[in-house]
């Protein structure tokens, strides 16, 4: 890949914010089950970690796609799976729909701001009758005149009790399935917005998870992102930065996984020496090393595709499918070769084995993964 | 007010740092290097002096030629241009000799002040900014945890160990900052990039005008001359409480001589 000075020299500056602004309270989020997204995330935005590739009209960076690819890896390493899963909400999963359709007025209202990282944003499209099958989603925006009514309800959604906005996909037409869908971009300050409830979870317990309601809500038109009726498709190319946002980021959590792991087993003595002079786990350890590489140049790949102006949902769902299972299977080895001080919550081991299992569930689950590949490929009857 | 921050690389204080066996000088090459923490405090008050009274700011380095990577990343917090002074007869010089190396790229700017970090994490004497003072015959004000300047004028407070000195010097001066002084910022990516495109002067000793047989290590006035690593650490004392316990400790600590 063409990494060049700047980029190594932004990867420096990520993980020195990541070291200081995120790692130290790490510990006290997920007890919170909250992190302040409206005191991190201005920070992070001066860096420029919220717009990378964004206009600069927008107070982006202009930056080129490898620099994200810099950021995903760096910002995995905090230490859990909620913080940087809500930045990825923030950066590549509730934005990119509203800098690529967008109006202007949208963008100057809310883009400007989430890039600033003065506005906390959450994407909307899981519902409690639709996540793998988006197309079964029921919430409602009728038109009356120049604003939306909308009713209706999601579920699981990153960020929700602390987003400024929300961008929700929602049904315009009554003509089903995937048609006539919209994404809207939606102030949570609306008269009729709630938050039904923050839900209890296994693993990313530093990130907030909501419940949303919509009541009769009201929301101009002039608000929605893009074509009216094109919602779905949007959504599902908006998806496609989602995936590869994880795959980017699964590389760091899974390298600096290992590379605690090797640290432990380097000094924990058994039978006279240490662990890791014993040949079976030195092999899986390197095992997996080695196909965290796999992983990761075939992002790179990914990323180049992606720079070059090419279609990259072929190459998103694999590496969405793949980083979902390996981070699973190195949470799984690095909790066994720890053994016990790992089972305790003391250990970060614990907090990753919880935080790991997330991949293969949320933005897709591998299932769905294998099912976009199947038809990709030609393996349907 | 033109302001020259001095900028030094150092191994990174979390790598395990050696000495060179062969010439018993730090050895650079096999580790992590990174800016010297308290440099970033000096560049970050010369930005803020900077973004108040208008002017220059300028970062010197002498370091081997890994230490652009120290410099951009000075240029990227924001600093306009760099004075790189860099060439191999450098090696081993120590710290009278540093200072003299200095004093002689500093006599080719013109400054108001110089900035610099209290000490270095790598050498930690802590000595640079004195013999540099002494070398160009300016005023020095170290220990700095405030600096304002008022025309030709700088004040410092000076960290004290029960509070602090009020230090007054007319500019040009020399000016060595602590840790306490401010919160130095992140380079942006903007900040990257506009790095790249900043002059950076690279210097020889020729260059500086330095004489040659007065750095490196053969004419070096000081030298190490055995080095031997750290005792590993010896297991502690543990004193099991048998309802005694406190007494125990305190006996302990009176054996230490520490009450
Ligand atoms: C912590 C967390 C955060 C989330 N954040 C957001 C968010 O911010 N915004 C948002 O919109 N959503 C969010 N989600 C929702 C997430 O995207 C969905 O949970 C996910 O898409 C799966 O949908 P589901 O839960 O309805 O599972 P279901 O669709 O009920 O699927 C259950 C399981 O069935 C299997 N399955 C599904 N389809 C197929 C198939 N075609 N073939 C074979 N097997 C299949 C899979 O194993 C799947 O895991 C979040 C979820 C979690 C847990």
């Amino acid at each position: 890949m063409r990494f060049t000075a700047e980029h190594h020299a932004f990867r420096k500056v990520v993980r020195d914010v990541v070291e200081r602004e995120i790692v130290p309270h790490v510990d006290q989020w997920e007890r919170d089950g909250i992190f302040p997204a409206h005191e991190l995330f201005p920070k992070l935005g001066e860096v420029g970690l919220l717009g990378l590739e964004y206009d600069p009209k927008w107070g982006g960076q202009g930056a080129d796609h490898l620099f994200t690819v810099v950021a995903c890896e760096e910002i995995a390493r905090s230490g859990c799976g909620g913080v940087p899963m809500a930045i990825g909400v923030q950066t590549s999963m509730a934005t990119p729909s509203l800098h690529e359709f967008g109006s202007d007025m949208l963008k100057e209202r809310y883009l400007a701001p989430a890039i600033a990282g003065t506005m906390v944003t959450s994407i909307a499209v899981t519902e409690a009758g639709a996540g793998s099958d988006v197309r079964s989603l029921r919430t409602k925006a009728v038109r009356d005149g120049d604003e939306w009514v909308i009713n209706g309800s999601k579920l699981y959604i990153t960020n929700g009790t602390q987003a400024d906005w929300i961008c929700l996909l929602a049904r315009t037409s009554e003509e089903g399935g995937y048609r006539g869908m919209s994404q809207i971009l939606v102030p949570t300050d609306t008269p009729g917005f709630s938050v039904s409830r923050k839900l209890d979870k296994l693993g990313q317990r530093s990130s907030d998870t909501a419940e949303l309601v919509f009541q009769d809500m009201r929301v101009p038109v002039d608000h929605t992102i893009g074509e009216i009726g094109r919602g779905f498709q949007q959504q599902m190319s908006q998806f496609v930065i989602e995936r590869m946002f994880a795959a980017y980021g699964a590389v760091g959590s899974c390298r600096r996984a290992l590379e605690r792991t090797r640290d432990y087993l380097k000094q924990r003595e058994a039978f006279g020496q240490p662990l890791m002079a014993n040949q079976h786990i030195a092999y899986s350890m390197a095992e997996l090393s080695a196909e965290i590489d796999l992983l990761q140049s075939h992002n790179y790949a990914c990323a180049e595709a992606h720079m070059n102006g090419e279609d990259t949902t072929r190459y998103a769902t694999v590496a969405k499918l793949t980083s979902g299972r390996l981070t699973r299977k190195v949470a799984d080895l690095c909790m066994q070769y720890h053994g016990g001080i790992g089972y305790m919550e003391e250990t970060w081991t614990s907090r990753y084995f919880r935080d790991s299992r997330l991949g293969s569930i949320g933005g897709g689950a591998d299932e769905v993964m294998l099912q976009v590949l199947a038809k990709l490929d030609g393996f349907t009857a | 007010m033109n302001i020259v921050v001095l900028v030094k690389q150092v191994p990174d204080t979390w790598a395990e740092r050696k000495l060179d066996a062969t010439d018993k000088t730090l050895d650079r090459a096999s580790v992590d290097v990174v800016m010297n923490e308290i440099d970033e405090y000096a560049v970050e008050e010369a930005l803020r002096i900077q973004a108040d009274q208008g002017g220059e700011v300028t970062i010197v380095s002498m370091a081997p030629d890994r230490g652009v990577e120290t410099i951009r990343k000075a240029l990227s917090m924001g600093a306009d241009k760099a004075v790189h002074l860099s060439d191999p007869a450098l090696h081993g010089s120590d710290a009278v000799q540093t200072s003299y190396a200095l004093a002689k790229v500093l006599g080719t700017l013109e400054y108001d002040l110089v900035i610099a970090g209290s000490e270095a994490t790598d050498s930690r004497m802590a000595i640079m900014t004195p013999l540099l003072a002494e070398r160009l015959g300016q005023p020095q004000l170290s220990g700095a945890r405030k600096v304002t300047v008022d025309g030709g004028t700088v004040r410092i407070e000076r960290q004290t160990d029960n509070g602090y000195d009020v230090v007054e010097a007319s500019t040009p001066a020399i000016v060595s900052v602590v840790e306490k002084i401010n919160e130095p910022r992140y380079p942006s990516f903007k900040g990257i990039m506009a790095a790249k495109k900043k002059p950076l002067t690279t210097l020889t000793l020729a260059d500086a005008g330095i004489e040659a047989d007065r750095v490196g290590l053969a004419s070096a006035p000081s030298q190490v001359v055995e080095f031997s690593n750290k005792p590993p650490r010896q297991a502690g004392q543990i004193v099991k409480d048998e309802g005694d316990g406190g007494v125990k400790v305190a006996e302990y600590l009176a054996s230490q001589k520490l009450v």
